[in-house]
């Protein structure tokens, strides 16, 4: 085996106190872009989870629709027109807004999103259902709540019973991990008592979900169905996903400031990694004049310092992917939890040796600069 | 018949320029030749390291050639300087210049290890080199642990592992006591006598005198003695050139 990896390891670990400073300098930064990455993922998957979630081919959306929570009423001709497109199987119908639900034990009134569909469809029902079942939305008054809502709404088992905007609802099915991205807790119900809780006249939605036919060409369908609408657009869930998605992200700057702070975190990471392996290779200076008057090449000695580089890249990114795992767990049931990906973990490895060998740079400067002749001298 | 292993012709140096421009060497006419322990001694500031760097290839002359082992060093660029290094030159430094934190046979090992000799024969001839400095049972020892007479002993069993042709020692005795000065000296001359081999070492030291075989002095960057030992002579001092 080379003598690199030992000098590199010995010259890292001969020096604690600089060891810890470029660990911490790793673990902070990687810490940082993983909860900024991490809430990140989560906000972007939250923000389209309806979407996601609707057994869709098509929406028909008013036009201009920015993102699922922003809609204003489609007038019902739309579900019309569609039906009588060839391809068509289904048009469904869904109502989405805020509402106000009142506590049991007369308590204050906490804001709610209502998600409103045909009950019994596939359109889009309540996935994740731990207790009760989702069919049950058919029943009168009937609501389905996720259970990391229960303090905030009051109730906490299925049968318990509120008022949406003055009207009785009753906890038929309880789902978990149904959450959104803002605090305010979504509330599943029937198409009819959504149109009644939110003041939706019958036959206006803010979406008809379109189902095609078996074997229907999509690209036609969307066409004729483009072709007759005036006010509404036709979106793929993709599309409408990607556009609820720059909404929140970027629109709203929200997304941008989470990217902005995971980028400070890189380059706070750098800097400080640079630092340390810049000091490090300068109290080394005349071990490398001596490995060049001995006759190494540069590249040995490079290699010396991008696998100390390295090592501590290692180092710092196992400490903060335990820290990132154990956050994981800690924010689990958090309206904006941390995600880690198989991807995110290996974009963030990827990330933290990028960033340790960027850090090498003003060291391998010094170094490539050494006049071996100096050897002489000291 | 000896080798050359070393040919220096005509080698001048400038350092600096303008007002700090210093003409540190003047024309140096040398050859090393196997077999031999070659002193070069003189006042500070003479070109003694300048000369030593020079022959070294750690610096590029002004003007003149060096060939090692026949290859000139003429126009070569700092990677190239360092491949004929390391095939040709081992180095004693004053202040042994060991790496702290690897044991006394790593720092051997390293002259290999550079060389891309990583074989498991590496290790063991890093441990004969050991062996023939009489280090053999401090192989595993880190250079704190060892005295300054181990260490330098150390420093020559590096300079030694790779067989190399030229060994290029400056001042391998000044950091020593007496006893021990003597006894890196003793081990140095031993190695010397290999014919494959030529030994050049820069010292201010004279009680490292009797140990060579050719003695130059230099002055203001000109070689201005040349004394050589006649075998034939009861060892005693022959001059083969004085300077006018």
């Amino acid at each position: 085996m080379s003598l690199i990896l030992t000098l590199a390891s010995r010259n890292l670990f001969h020096d604690r106190v600089r060891l810890i400073a470029t660990v911490v300098g790793i673990v902070f930064s990687i810490v940082l872009v993983t909860v900024q990455l991490g809430v990140f993922l989560s906000f972007e998957r939250m923000i389209t989870t309806m979407i996601d979630h609707a057994q869709a081919d098509f929406w028909i959306a008013p036009a201009e629709t920015k993102s699922f929570e922003g809609s204003a009423l489609l007038s019902g001709r739309e579900r019309f027109h569609a039906l009588s497109v060839n391809g068509v199987a289904e048009v469904l119908p869904v109502v989405a807004g805020y509402a106000s639900w009142r506590r049991p034990n007369g308590g204050a009134s906490t804001p709610v999103f209502l998600v409103g569909s045909p009950a019994g469809s596939a359109a889009l029902r309540p996935w994740n259902v731990v207790e009760g079942r989702a069919d049950d939305l058919s029943m009168p008054d009937a609501v389905a709540i996720d259970r990391s809502y229960f303090t905030q709404l009051g109730v906490d088992r299925l049968g318990g019973t509120a008022e949406i905007d003055n009207q009785k609802a009753r906890v038929v099915a309880i789902t978990r991990g149904i959450r959104s991205f803002t605090t305010t807790p979504q509330v599943f119900t029937s198409l009819e008592r959504g149109r009644s809780y939110l003041g939706v006249p019958a036959s206006k939605a803010n979406y008809f979900i379109v189902r095609l036919a078996p074997n229907a060409d999509a690209a036609k369908v969307r066409a004729r169905l483009a072709a007759g609408l005036t006010d509404a657009e036709v979106l793929t869930p993709e599309e409408f996903g990607h556009r609820s998605r720059v909404f929140w992200l970027f629109d709203t700057g929200a997304g941008a400031a989470l990217l902005g702070s995971a980028i400070l975190g890189i380059i706070v990471g750098t800097i400080i990694v640079a630092q340390t392996l810049y000091s490090s290779t300068k109290d080394h200076l005349k071990e490398f004049a001596t490995l060049r008057a001995i006759g190494s090449s540069r590249a040995y000695i490079l290699k010396v310092i991008l696998i100390q580089a390295l090592l501590s890249a290692v180092i710092g990114f196992s400490i903060a992917a335990a820290i990132g795992v154990a956050l994981v767990q800690a924010t689990a049931d958090a309206a904006l939890p941390v995600i880690m990906t198989p991807g995110l973990t290996l974009g963030l490895f990827a990330l933290t040796v990028t960033m340790c060998a960027i850090a090498a740079i003003s060291a391998i400067r010094v170094v490539t600069r050494i006049d071996p002749a100096t050897v002489f001298a000291q | 018949m000896t080798e050359t292993m070393i040919e220096a012709a005509g080698i001048t140096k400038v350092l600096g320029e303008g007002a700090g421009r210093v003409d540190a060497l003047k024309g140096i006419d040398l050859a090393l030749v196997g077999g031999e322990l070659t002193l070069l001694m003189g006042p500070s500031g003479s070109g003694k390291t300048t000369l030593l760097s020079v022959l070294g290839c750690m610096l590029s002359p002004t003007g003149g050639s060096v060939r090692i082992r026949g290859h000139s060093t003429s126009g070569l660029g700092p990677e190239a300087l360092a491949m004929l290094r390391r095939q040709h030159v081992g180095f004693v430094f004053q202040s042994y210049h060991l790496f702290p934190t690897l044991t006394a046979a790593e720092n051997v090992r390293l002259a290999l290890d550079v060389r891309g000799d990583r074989s498991a024969l590496a290790r063991l001839r890093a441990r004969d080199a050991l062996a023939t400095v009489g280090l053999a049972d401090k192989a595993d020892a880190f250079p704190r642990e060892l005295s300054g007479g181990q260490q330098q002993r150390v420093a020559v069993a590096r300079a030694i592992v790779g067989a190399p042709s030229v060994i290029l020692a400056d001042e391998p005795t000044a950091a020593l006591d007496s006893e021990n000065g003597h006894a890196v000296m003793t081990m140095l001359a031993e190695i010397a006598k290999d014919p494959a081999r030529a030994l050049f070492i820069v010292t201010h030291d004279p009680r490292i005198m009797p140990f060579a075989h050719r003695i130059l002095r230099i002055e203001d960057g000109r070689i201005v003695s040349d004394q050589r030992r006649s075998e034939q002579n009861g060892g005693a001092i022959r001059a083969l050139k004085v300077a006018s």
